[in-house]
């Protein structure tokens, strides 16, 4: 099998709110189209490095991070002061913890970035719309009320529905926060089916607590303690063959 | 009497206490638009909305008032709109939350929310009338009343902008939105119910002030309609203290009528803003 490139390498990034450092010296690179776990007990820094991977600290006036992280094939390090947050952001989406759709129909909810974008024409809103809410596997269930108030959607429906606002720009990294730790299982499952058809054009990093969920639907995992990383690996030999004492700790459940 | 008898006997007292408050305070309200109703009620006509004031009572009509009164109202709802939400954005959006500068800003505004009316018009006569030589006009009237209301419009669009989910806000920023398009996308829309609510409230007091546009020098008597916002004018609340201050009763009827006149305005756009309030209520579920 052949190798899969490189999408992001973070090298020595240390992340400080204040004065507190919750990032220590992070080295890891992410594979293209590959769906990377970030996996960690709470507050360990796994959410802030998410973050930091399409710049939302910069929102943050105390928040600092030093270090590179690159985003192949172009070789741009997207913490360079150079680089334009708004550029960043056109190529890294991101789905949240919470469901957050805005208060407007389905449709604009799923075309707000393209609106952003300047896109004006309507086939071509409704065609970007369409394929984004495929992707996301929501388009079955609400084609037929696309002007409906997306409020009145189930809460893994909004999610979904966010997951399509961010994939609608074709974005090449989509992030992940945590994103069915507020959904019940059904839904969860929804989510989890759709990852495998999503990382077919994205690469996608995903936050979670949740230990069976990283060995379900991740290639790769990342294992973080208190603002470290600890171990990366494919996913398979990482749950059945760790090789750091912590790691094993962690997923035994001897502590979490 | 056991402890808990004595809490239900305060608890019923206070009850009391508290309805016979709100119904004193309501039955003044009801006495006084009924009494208007019925002192000027008979007096409202077509004649009495098309004609100009008159030595004779009988013939005298809002018809300068009523129009300088719109007219006034369109300058400030214009100014105050203009302004007013702009200062609310910048504060709320691009200032620095923790300046010391901010803070200052924030406290003045709510101070200012505070100032007597006709202090206002103090001001207005030193710099619009004098310094800038605008006279006693509907322009001078229009920044004066504005100024008066714009720290109710600030207060009411920083908080209409302040009680939308900030989770929403970092959603558009995530999809690559900047500040502005934030702004105009997302927050303006969902946040106009509020800030329209706030405006309406600041118009329906800026509708009702006399003190800072007599002090301006508006004129209690005017038997034309203005012609451009460099013209004098008078408002309804003028007209009427005008017609007060006679001492034929006659006039007091015109006064009474007036009254009623401005009273429905006032009542009007109030019931405009909760309107407002209740479709956007309907519009956005959170």
């Amino acid at each position: 099998m052949v190798e899969n490139s490189t999408k992001l390498q973070i090298k020595n990034l240390n992340f400080f709110y204040n004065t507190q450092q919750v990032l220590k010296n992070i080295n890891l690179d992410i594979s293209e189209k590959k769906v990377t776990a970030l996996m960690g007990p709470s507050g360990c820094g796994k959410t802030t490095l998410l973050r930091c991977v399409n710049l939302m600290h910069e929102l943050v006036e105390e928040a600092e991070a030093l270090g590179e992280i690159v985003l192949q094939p172009q070789n741009i390090n997207l913490l360079g002061l150079d680089v334009d947050p708004l550029w960043v952001r056109e190529r890294v989406g991101m789905v949240f913890q919470k469901p957050n759709p805005f208060p407007k129909s389905l449709f604009e909810n799923v075309a707000y970035g393209l609106r952003l974008r300047g896109m004006k024409n309507q086939t071509e809103l409704s065609d970007r719309v369409e394929m984004a809410l495929n992707q996301a596997g929501l388009w079955g269930e609400v084609s037929d009320r696309l002007q409906k108030s997306a409020l009145a959607l189930s809460g893994g429906q909004q999610q979904r529905l966010c997951i399509a606002r961010a994939l609608a720009v074709q974005p090449e990294i989509l992030l992940l926060d945590e994103p069915t730790s507020a959904l019940d299982p059904i839904s969860t499952a929804h989510i989890e089916e759709q990852l495998s058809e999503i990382k077919k054009t994205v690469t996608v990093i995903m936050v979670t607590h949740n230990l069976h969920q990283a060995a379900r639907c991740s290639d790769d995992t990342v294992f973080m303690l208190a603002g470290e990383m600890i171990e990366k690996g494919k996913s398979q030999k990482l749950f059945t063959n760790p090789q750091d004492k912590r790691t094993e700790n962690y997923i035994t459940g001897r502590f979490g | 009497m056991t402890r808990s008898q004595k809490r239900k006997v305060f608890n019923f007292f206070m009850k009391l206490v508290g309805l016979l408050s709100l119904a004193l305070a309501l039955i003044v309200l009801l006495s006084l638009i009924l009494d208007l109703a019925i002192r000027g009620g008979g007096r409202i006509d077509m004649d009495f909305f098309t004609s100009f004031p008159s030595r004779r009572a009988g013939q005298a009509g809002i018809l300068s008032a009523w129009v300088g009164t719109l007219l006034v109202m369109l300058i400030t709802a214009f100014l105050t709109i203009l302004v007013g939400v702009s200062a609310a954005l910048y504060l709320e959006e691009y200032s620095k939350q923790n300046h010391p500068m901010t803070k200052l800003i924030e406290l003045n505004i709510l101070n200012l929310s505070a100032m007597p009316s006709i202090l206002y018009g103090l001001l207005a006569l030193g710099i619009f009338v004098h310094y800038f030589k605008l006279g006693a006009s509907l322009l001078t009237a229009g920044l004066t009343l504005s100024l008066l209301v714009l720290p109710i419009v600030i207060v009411s669009t920083r908080e209409a902008l302040r009680s939308l989910p900030s989770n929403l806000k970092e959603a558009s920023f995530a999809l690559g939105a900047t500040r502005f398009q934030t702004l105009y996308y997302y927050q303006l829309p969902s946040a106009m119910g509020g800030i329209m609510t706030g405006v309406i409230l600041a118009l329906s007091r800026a509708i009702g002030e006399t003190a800072p546009l007599i002090t301006i020098g508006a004129l209690t008597y005017i038997a034309f309609l203005p012609q451009s916002i460099m013209d004098p004018f008078t408002v309804l609340p003028i007209q009427l203290f005008n017609w007060l201050s006679r001492p034929q009763a006659e006039f007091h009827v015109n006064a009474a009528a007036a009254g009623l006149v401005l009273l429905t305005l006032t009542l009007a756009l109030n019931l405009i803003a909760i309107l407002i309030r209740i479709r956007v209520r309907k519009s956005i579920k959170w």
